[in-house]
């Protein structure tokens, strides 16, 4: 464990040196950037639509007492899916859409030579083809991060308009009332954290692949699976320590 | 000239090469032949910088090489041109993209005369016209040629060759064979090639290194190799009918 994680640090050292050509990298990191960001935007759209509404639909039904006011799902629903629901499961399903596809690509590259034709250029492999994931990931996940909330919160509003657990009117005074700006500070530290977490460790995953297809395979997965548990692991730390 | 001074690579408990040593000089074919498992591609990788020795020296006009750190390697590097088993185009740039990639990293050329260079090098391996083309929509031996207008296109002192002919035709294998050995005159270059192709080692073999269980076991031309009594060699290079046949008529 110590040995990757030293390998994996290392790493990171070596992907953020000077780069050989500035204008080269900065390609590089537009079309990850479009990669990551544009790529993703439609399955983000469709599970934050139903994770929004579905949160409000279950929230409704916990709070069904005629002592509570209605709007009161209105504010749990629109915290927890800015505090949780739109950054961390986000995050999960990008780790499974973008990490593997970069612990997929590196792996490829890595058994087919194309690393090893980087480095004997005199290119620093780890640069060119890790810091312009890195950098995409730590910008795009947060700007993923707030269209999901955007329309998480649509996905309520639909959801209060097609079910009537709770009347529109009540769900949109819900989301206006006792609003704390910290959450949307917690919201984007944790898709910061998160946006780096995924693409680094599926790199990192990704560059140290030895043999041939099964083993990119398993290189993308492991990446996947690491990069969730350390999604959650982040979602802890971050909430106990800004909340 | 690329000196070779008492290599040893060790894996594991597994010592793959065990002090070899050997001189390579500029405008010759040197080809490094032995069985599966000898040390041929670990040697090469050795001379590059891919593996780095667990003791000994390469030395590339007197300058120690492994000595070197990554940074001090890079103008050195930047001379040398590698062909890959597979070619290892990058997948996600076209032809012309990749030929261009080097040009683009390690020069200040204007667009135009990186675009030149590019099709120069396609022109001298007999592509022209195959720039927007990606490597998935490229034959076996037009990867290979891609692969050499790649290591030519930073005009390299030094290019070294895995396996040139694995997976190609025979007419593509003396194709490119031809190819390597007219660059390596016109460039004055120093060529490497680890091959098991005996067409090339008869053919374009200048200078022959033949490996045997991690060690030098025999070193010649291929005007000397028919007449080795090197028991090793022979069975290797002779091992099939038609090079016995071959050998019976010399």
């Amino acid at each position: 464990m110590f040995y990757s994680l030293g390998r994996y640090i290392i790493l990171l050292r070596l992907s953020f040196k000077k780069p050989e050509k500035f204008s080269v990298y900065w390609t590089e990191v537009m079309r990850e950037m479009v990669s990551v960001g544009i790529g993703s935007l439609g399955i983000i759209a469709i599970i934050s639509v139903f994770i929004g509404a579905v949160a409000t639909i279950q929230v409704a039904f916990q709070l069904s007492n005629p002592l509570v006011p209605a709007s009161v799902a209105g504010g749990i629903s629109r915290d927890s899916t800015i505090l949780e629901f739109s950054p961390t499961i986000s995050a999960l399903v990008l780790a499974g859409r973008v990490g593997s596809s970069m612990a997929s690509q590196i792996g490829t590259m890595r058994v087919t030579e194309q690393i090893d034709a980087l480095e004997i250029m005199g290119v620093n492999a780890p640069g060119f083809l890790i810091a312009p994931k890195v950098i995409a990931g730590i910008s795009m996940i947060p700007l993923l991060t707030i269209v999901s909330v955007g329309l998480g919160l649509c996905g309520g509003y639909l959801a209060c308009v097609i079910t009537r657990d709770i009347s529109p009117s009540d769900f949109i005074t819900g989301l206006q009332a006792d609003f704390n700006p910290i959450i949307v500070t917690v919201c984007a530290v944790k898709s910061i954290v998160y946006g780096f977490l995924i693409t680094s460790i599926c790199c990192y995953n990704g560059f140290y692949t030895e043999g041939g297809a099964l083993e990119v395979g398993q290189s993308a997965t492991r990446g996947v699976v690491y990069s969730c548990v350390m999604v959650l692991f982040a979602d802890l730390i971050v909430s106990s320590m800004l909340l | 000239m690329i000196e070779v001074k008492d290599i040893y690579k060790t894996f594991g408990e597994n010592e793959v090469l065990k002090g070899i040593s050997a001189k390579f000089e500029p405008g010759k074919n040197h080809l490094i032949i032995g069985g599966s498992g000898s040390g041929k591609t670990t040697l090469l990788k050795c001379i590059v910088g891919l593996h780095e020795p667990t003791k000994g020296q390469v030395l590339f006009n007197g300058e120690n090489f492994t000595e070197m750190s990554f940074e001090q390697r890079v103008p050195i590097r930047t001379e040398i041109g590698m062909l890959f088993q597979n070619s290892a185009l990058f997948d996600s740039m076209t032809v012309e993209e990749n030929i261009m990639f080097p040009l683009n990293l390690f020069t200040d050329k204007s667009r135009s005369e990186k675009l030149d260079r590019a099709n120069f090098c396609l022109e001298r391996v007999n592509l022209e016209g195959k720039n927007k083309l990606f490597p998935s929509e490229l034959s076996g031996g037009m990867k290979k040629r891609v692969g050499i207008a790649r290591a030519i296109s930073m005009q390299p002192k030094y290019l070294f060759v895995d396996e040139p002919n694995s997976g190609l035709d025979p007419q593509t294998s003396i194709l490119i064979d031809d190819l390597i050995n007219e660059i390596t005159e016109e460039y004055k270059m120093i060529t490497v090639i680890v091959t098991h192709d005996m067409n090339s080692v008869m053919g374009i073999g200048d200078h022959i290194l033949f490996l045997n269980q991690g060690q030098k076991w025999w070193e010649g031309s291929n005007k000397e190799i028919a007449n080795t009594d090197n028991k090793e060699l022979n069975d290797f290079v002779f091992a099939s009918k038609f090079m016995r046949a071959a050998k019976a008529k010399l």
